[in-house]
């Protein structure tokens, strides 16, 4: 019986069928999934926070509405990436209990501070940029409900990527201390940003089975190599210098080569030791715990009011 | 300073400051979705700001436009109801604050789709469609919470008392006001006092909450008179283009 159902499952995979949460599925399978998805959620939410700190001091109305309107959409994404999720057997709340506690990563871009203008231009060219590269290949992934989230979130990506790269071309074409604050930024956003992709692909040990159940179509050093023969010209474009000593353009190959990534920098940031880490815990923490009145009011009330209908409805009966 | 323009800055100050306390709210609401819903209403505020201030700019007639009159009036030129600058606090401060002004701000739209001015008619039928969304939602959680638990009750019933004595500015009326409905361009906000109370009077009767003991209203807003929050909350929006004048951005 096992058997069987195995084998449709991997005839799915194999003809590239999509996978429905009513489907028979191996639980490492089931697993794996959770444990992306909801990692994927929780780095929308989590994103939020960088950004939404400069909110309050964006230097022009429309630029406050842009991000408003950016920051918003991420919020959103954590909404049909928890119900993805949700798809899977788990609880909203508890996969956010994991967050609070520790148990759950997310992206670790977003323990990096942000502490200029220019810094909400380069999150959204290179930071949503790459959040591009890795979020394409899985609108074909093949679990339905997290392709189909991810076909939503790449639309609105696009538009973030656009809007930061918006904000670094006028600060990279403004005053000198505009040019300043756009050169500083990308000094700090470049080498996180390649990080987003994942350990190499001789260090990736879930790589190999995620590539084999359709989840990844790409490995993380190609989509790395994607993003930086995509960026370099654009930073080039905007008269700024990528912090990299080595990179080169390797005529042969047709791609970039680029230097050495401190990964131990990589493992301490993701193992809780970047320098916001703790701050982007209890910032969640501290909402969520501040929140949990109004939660139990929402609860309460529509309890009472379902209540007090069925009594109408005895009643008139 | 000419009357539409000193109209059009009350209507456009209450929206901006509004919205940037609501933008405050980004990443830290009390459920993701209304963390987007308190997000979504700060926009629609920051837009009708935009589209306000925008029009007093012009009929200012000195060339400044929505920015310059965001960034580079100081906290005496802003004419905002002292209601808008009252500080965040929790949940059920920011949406006492916002109910109250919603119930305003449905009967301000819908009265000023009237105007004979059609710019700021077409402000306002585009508001109206807004503040009507925002009348329910904050609607909606005032009985929510008036209906919930214990706690909720509570603590929606003191924030109601707090908050309610600041609503006095949204209805200040003045030759400004009175030009407006002579000249048939725009509303005098006293004459929406009754229709709002109605809606006051309705949220409480669904809520259990009830009307606070009448304590003196504070004003002033409109004439520029502000609490402290006023300036620290400028001090923290305008600190870019002060800071770099010479930039664009
Ligand atoms: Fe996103
Ligand atoms: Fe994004």
């Amino acid at each position: 019986m096992e058997m069987d159902l195995l084998h449709r499952f991997e005839a799915y995979i194999a003809s590239d069928k999509k996978i429905e949460p009513k489907d028979w599925m191996p639980d490492a399978y089931r697993k794996t999934l959770i444990r992306q998805i909801s990692q994927h959620a929780h780095s929308e939410i989590v994103g939020m926070l960088p950004e939404g700190s400069w909110i309050s001091r964006a230097p022009s109305l429309k630029r406050k509405a842009i991000l408003m309107a950016k920051v918003q959409d991420e919020a959103g994404h954590g909404l049909y990436l928890y119900s993805a999720c949700e798809t899977l057997g788990v609880q909203r709340d508890d996969t956010i209990e994991d967050l609070h506690s520790g148990k759950a990563k997310y992206s670790s871009i977003f323990n990096y501070p942000t502490l200029n203008w220019a810094d909400i231009g380069a999150i959204g060219w290179l930071v949503d940029g790459a959040a591009i590269m890795n979020q394409v290949p899985l609108c074909k992934c093949s679990y339905g409900p997290y392709a189909r989230a991810m076909v939503r979130v790449c639309k609105e990506e696009s538009f973030h990527q656009r809007q930061g790269f918006q904000i670094m071309m006028t600060m990279a074409g403004g005053t000198e201390e505009q040019k300043e604050m756009a050169q500083d930024a990308l000094n700090r956003w470049w080498w996180p940003s390649l990080m987003m992709f994942g350990p190499p692909d001789d260090d990736s040990p879930n790589s190999a089975q995620s590539m084999a159940w359709n989840i990844k179509r790409f490995t993380n050093d190609e989509l790395r190599q994607k993003f930086v023969d995509l960026t370099v010209p654009q930073a080039e474009l905007l008269g700024l210098t990528v912090p990299d000593p080595n990179l080169r353009w390797n005529e042969e190959t047709g791609h970039y080569e680029i230097g050495e990534i401190d990964w131990s920098e990589f493992k301490r940031v993701i193992s809780g030791d970047g320098p916001c880490n703790k701050e982007r815990i209890e910032t969640r923490r501290k909402a969520w715990d501040d929140g949990a009145w109004v939660r139990e009011a929402a609860v309460a009330h529509s309890q009472k009011r379902a209540d007090r209908r069925a009594s109408t409805d005895t009643a008139a009966a | 300073m000419n009357a539409r323009c000193e109209y059009l800055l009350r209507l456009g100050d209450d929206a901006l400051i509004l919205g940037q306390q609501l933008g405050l709210w980004t990443g830290h609401g009390p459920v993701l979705e209304e963390d987007i819903a308190l997000t979504n209403i700060g926009l629609d505020q920051i837009g009708q700001a935009r589209a306000w201030l925008t029009l007093a700019g012009r009929f200012e007639g000195k060339g400044r436009d929505e920015d310059q009159l965001a960034y580079f009036r100081s906290p005496a030129e802003f004419r905002n109801a002292q209601l808008c600058e009252r500080p965040n606090g929790h949940f059920g401060d920011t949406i006492a604050r916002q109910f109250l002004f919603d119930a305003y701000a449905t009967e301000l739209h819908a009265g000023l789709c009237q105007s004979e001015d059609s710019d700021i008619a077409a402000i306002a039928r585009k508001s109206a469609k807004e503040s009507a969304y925002h009348f329910r939602h904050s609607r909606a959680w005032m009985i929510r919470l008036g209906d919930g638990t214990e706690e909720s009750h509570h603590r929606i019933q003191q924030s109601l008392n707090e908050i309610l004595p600041y609503a006095g500015d949204l209805f200040h009326t003045d030759a400004v006001a009175a030009s407006a409905a002579s000249e048939g361009w725009g509303i005098d906000p006293s004459s929406l006092r009754d229709p709002w109370n109605s809606h006051v009077e309705e949220m409480l009767k669904e809520s259990g909450l009830m009307r606070p003991e009448s304590t003196s209203e504070r004003t002033g807003g409109r004439i520029g008179q502000h609490g402290e929050q006023l300036s620290q909350l400028l001090e923290e929006m305008q600190v870019l283009p002060r800071t770099y004048p010479k930039a664009e951005w």
